[in-house]
């Protein structure tokens, strides 16, 4: 426990002097490619939902004792396309925990459902009812109201990126392991300085 | 009894998501931003760093048991009943196990923004 602590310590002054050293880009456009990505897990969701309801139903009820019909429904393209686009939701959702926390990304992103809703109402002609009306509405304030406040809360004992070093510590620090005994037995055979030469 | 069927399966799903969604956030909190590490590392070391981390596939696998409830639920209740009541309760679950679990400050922007979205997710899909 305290050692992860301390890893992710280190990390994070790591993290600090890389930023330092690499011009990062400018913060606009590390924004602009964070909502790039809560843009992508709303819609991916949304899209994947509908395309894979929209194929089930088209390939009928599967029932219980004829499980081997879910095979099949993954050859009706449409629920083929939905799976992948759930799988691209997956990672995008993934890619947003990483920065930012589960209160943020949560309700930032529920604006699926109403991207479904209009969908609903404007491509497919359907009825939606007042009181769904008013779900569309609460649901955006909702999104404003996080979407207002910061993504990542200071409480955060990792909030830095814990591992944006390069090539990674722990590579290192196994390399560093399975060299000691090398140099050990070098050090015994009179000849301690050919493995310090690799590093850096 | 059917209703404490679906309302127990409704429970199910919702606990077992809240708890993947935690599991899946401390996870990505662990393999760090993926944007920078993906700059820096590859693609191949993000996929390898979140999928070999035992935290990422805990939770994974409790999405898998959310996933499941919800065919148990949607056996017994209704489509209309199920998908709402799952997804509004499992907002508010989020937000009270990210405060307690994750450490996340959820200030009062944040559990009204939930609060916002859970209600306006039952009106959605009721």
């Amino acid at each position: 426990m305290f050692a992860r602590r301390a890893q992710i310590l280190q990390r994070q002054r790591q993290a600090l002097q890389d930023d330092n050293r690499s011009g990062l880009p400018s913060k606009l456009s590390v924004n602009f490619r964070k909502y790039l990505v809560l843009a992508g897990v709303t819609v991916f969701a949304a899209a994947g939902d509908s395309m894979l309801s929209h194929g089930m139903k088209q390939t009928g009820g599967i029932s219980v004792n004829h499980l081997q019909g879910v095979i099949f429904a993954v050859l009706n393209p449409w629920v083929a396309v939905g799976i992948l686009l759930l799988l691209a939701f997956f990672a995008t959702y993934m890619t947003a925990l990483s920065w930012a926390d589960l209160t943020y990304v949560l309700p930032a992103t529920s604006l699926g459902y109403v991207i479904l809703a209009l969908v609903a109402r404007f491509v497919l002609h359907e009825h939606v009812s007042p009181l769904r009306w008013l779900g569309i509405v609460l649901i955006t304030g909702g999104v404003g109201f996080v979407a207002g406040g910061p993504s990542l809360t200071e409480r955060h004992p990792a909030h830095l990126q814990p591992e944006s070093s390069e090539s990674g510590d722990e590579v290192s620090v196994v390399a560093a392991a399975a060299k000691a005994p090398l140099l050990a037995k070098d050090a015994r055979n009179g000849a301690p300085q050919v493995g310090v030469k690799g590093e850096s | 009894m059917k209703a404490v069927y679906t309302w127990s399966a409704i429970l199910a799903i919702v606990f077992a998501s809240v708890v993947g969604d935690v599991l899946l956030a401390r996870a990505m909190r662990q393999v760090g931003d993926v944007g920078a590490l993906w700059r820096r590392a590859g693609l191949g070391v993000v996929i390898g760093r979140t999928l070999g981390n035992p935290i990422f596939l805990l939770g994974v696998a409790a999405m898998a048991v959310a996933f499941f409830s919800l065919l148990f639920a949607l056996s017994w209740g209704d489509v209309s009943l199920v998908a709402p009541a799952a997804a509004s309760l499992t907002f508010i679950g989020n937000a009270v196990a990210a405060k307690i679990f994750l450490h996340e400050k959820v200030d009062r922007r944040r559990w009204i923004a939930a609060s916002l979205v859970a209600a306006g997710v039952a009106l959605l899909a009721g």
